[in-house]
């Protein structure tokens, strides 16, 4: 079948099921809105958890971009696993035995501030909006292949669709469809991954393939990955630091902090009956999310092997000619992210890493997984279920995260803050309104995103460690941290990364209005704005310190609620609060 | 406070604080260690066709990570048990 219908029935298919799911689990009350209605199993929350998290930056983006950075890459790889280790030990259990809505909430009550709890919610809505521009690049690179249109129709659709998506149902419908959208995201990046492996190497699991040798053989494929790129010019594969060991130290911190900060994966343990549920789902959560990441590297590696391979064939005497491309290749080229340019007239591709001679002058990173497939000529069923998986990925983070914004704006600043008498009708209006907003916002900026997907969502993850993780840790762990401190905290750690990241990206991440440019030699100490963000973090820490100890100590009864959180019995049930 | 004394609940804090740590170190010799401080001394050593720092970065660290979670949870599971303050109940 014509691959264009098949993967018209393939998303098709995927996407009844989701509104099926929606539609028979539509949420009925604000409570079920927020939580699910408390009492999702650990298995099944660790499962949601994973979709929620994988966004379009880790199925789209971020292979594609570990293809280019080879061990560079790897701050992706550490940094969005392992902050789940710090997320389990240090924040959900807690969180969990606190049990309130919403990350804002928490740290009004704990820092006794409606100020803290605006503070937060500013921030919480910065760092949501960033992680949204990056998943709409993620679904304009998806429909604009789907579609074979240009990349900005590809990408109205794709808000067209987030919208229509994420504001009908609640997290309770999301809860559910979350679970299939898993399921989908994780076929649709391992089966590929096993067959693309297999072909390379004989060895069906991309982890074990990645350490093999090439088929027929006895050239181990990273091996051979380093000498065929090393010879056009690229940098080492295996060896290829990014930045410095400074710059990766701090990029991959910054990503691991993050995550244990960002309010929309926080939100997800307080969908679970107990603390410890709370603990064990998120040991869920990074297995389901696991073994796409040990999948990632291997998928990088092999793609851009398979990529050399196809327009310079190590047995070929010449290069791949231009009339003689494939068809991936022309229908990338309509979307307008893959380019070439025949600047010696040859009528052949020449790719190599010289600005002069190199004639593939367009390779978005972010096309690299899902015409992965198609270069090593997998079945079209294969390719069409890739697309399914990559708009999976990227609505249910992008659902997610909108629910994250709502949530802030019409609970914690309308009916926590401005108006508390609010009525339910009027609180979920409001909510949508605000997903609505900013899908828009986030689009339009996703017509000039600062950076590749995965690169913009780590751009989101900087701006969550450096405010929420920090207040969140001390909020916990130190009972003399006061709100004068824990404000002061977050408008100095977000404050500074805000002002690094947009010096070199531009303000609000319009580049034209960058003052000192992107480029490495105005960096601080060599840290991209990307990493900045564990920087932020450590002035967070230093400035709530330093101001909560020349300040009063928190009042006797917020020091009690400190001592609470950290037993875990006597939780109030999930469907209750 | 569910904890049978003042001295119960500190001894519980203190163990688990001590157990938190144990993992952290754990967490931090993987991947900041072995992925990016040690990686090049750790690349002279092979495990089949990954250089060895290679392989921690790219997936030895987050197949620790995963063993990292579920022992915290079982080992806070005991803990709870041993003071008395498992929410089982």
């Amino acid at each position: 079948m014509e691959l264009q219908t098949l993967t018209y029935i393939v998303v098709g298919f995927t996407f009844a099921i989701y509104i099926g799911i929606a539609i028979w689990a539509r949420a009925g009350s604000t409570k079920d809105f927020y939580v699910a209605g408390g009492g999702v199993h650990p298995v099944a929350n660790g499962m949601a958890t994973a979709a929620d998290w994988m966004s379009a930056a880790s199925f789209i983006s971020m292979a594609g971009l570990i293809a280019y950075m080879g061990y560079g890459g790897s701050v992706f790889l550490m940094g969005w696993t392992g902050g789940f280790v710090l997320l389990a030990m240090f924040l959900a259990p807690y969180l969990r035995k606190y049990g309130k809505f919403t990350v804002p909430e928490f740290i009004g009550d704990r820092f006794y501030s409606r100020t803290a709890r605006i503070v937060a919610v500013v921030c919480l809505i910065i760092c949501s909006v960033t992680y949204v521009i990056g998943q709409m690049k993620g679904v304009g690179v998806a429909f604009s292949r789907f579609l074979e249109v240009s990349y900005e129709v590809g990408l109205l659709v794709g808000m067209a669709i987030v919208f229509v998506y994420a504001v009908v149902g609640g997290m309770k419908g999301i809860t559910y469809t979350q679970i299939a959208q898993y399921c989908v995201l994780i076929l649709a990046y391992t089966i590929p991954a096993f067959f693309i492996s297999f072909n390379l190497t004989g060895n069906p699991f991309p982890q074990l393939g990645l350490g093999s040798t090439i088929s027929g053989t006895d050239v181990y494929l990273l091996d051979r990955l380093d000498q065929v790129i090393t010879e056009l010019g690229f940098a080492d594969y295996t060896n290829n630091v990014r930045g410095s060991t400074l710059n990766m130290f701090v990029y991959t911190l910054s990503l691991m902090i993050g995550t244990a900060g960002l309010p929309h994966v926080i939100i997800r343990f307080f969908t679970v009956p107990k603390v410890k549920d709370a603990r064990t789902s998120a040991g869920w959560a990074l297995v389901f999310i696991a073994i796409l990441y040990t999948t990632a590297p291997a998928v990088a590696a092999m793609a851009r092997l398979n990529l050399h391979n196809t327009i310079a064939p190590p047995s070929a005497e010449q290069n791949l000619a231009y009339e003689e491309r494939p068809q991936w290749f022309k229908n990338w080229e309509k979307t307008g992210l893959l380019e070439f340019e025949d600047k010696n007239g040859d009528g052949r591709i020449q790719y190599t890493a010289s600005a002069e001679t190199n004639e593939m002058v367009k390779v978005d990173r972010d096309i690299m997984v899902l015409a992965n497939p198609e270069i090593a000529k997998l079945p079209n069923w294969v390719i069409a279920l890739v697309a399914a998986g990559g708009l999976a990925a990227a609505l249910s983070t992008a659902a997610g995260l909108l629910l994250a914004i709502a949530s802030a704006i019409s609970h914690d600043l309308l009916k926590g803050v401005l108006m508390p008498d609010i009525s339910e009708k009027a609180e979920l209006r409001a909510s949508r309104i605000a997903m609505a907003g900013a899908i828009g916002f986030a689009g339009y900026l996703g017509f000039n995103p600062p950076d590749f997907a995965a690169g913009t969502v780590a751009l989101a993850f900087g701006l969550a460690a450096s405010s929420i993780f920090p207040v969140l840790m001390m909020g916990i762990f130190n009972r003399r941290i006061n709100k004068e401190g824990a404000i002061a905290g977050m408008i100095a750690g977000i404050g500074v990364t805000l002002f690094y990241v947009f010096q070199h990206k531009g303000i609000m991440f319009v580049a034209s209005t960058a003052f000192l440019g992107d480029m490495p030699a105005n960096w601080f100490f060599g840290i991209e704005p990307n990493a900045f963000g564990a920087v932020g973090a450590v002035v967070n820490f230093a400035v709530a310190f330093a101001v909560s100890a020349v300040t009063k100590a928190p009042p006797a009864e917020v020091q009690e609620l400190v001592e609470h959180i950290r037993v875990p019995v006597g939780v109030s049930a999930a469907q209750d609060h | 406070m569910a904890f049978q004394s003042k001295e119960m609940a500190k001894a519980y804090w203190r163990e688990n604080l001590t157990l938190m740590l144990w993992l952290s170190v754990i967490w931090f010799i993987v991947s900041y260690g072995c992925g990016i401080l040690f990686v090049e001394q750790l690349n002279a050593i092979r495990l089949g066709g990954f250089k060895l720092g290679f392989w921690f970065a790219q997936q030895g660290s987050i197949y620790t990570f995963v063993a990292l979670t579920f022992i915290y949870a079982k080992k806070m599971g005991d803990l709870d048990r041993k003071y008395g303050v498992d929410d089982d109940a």
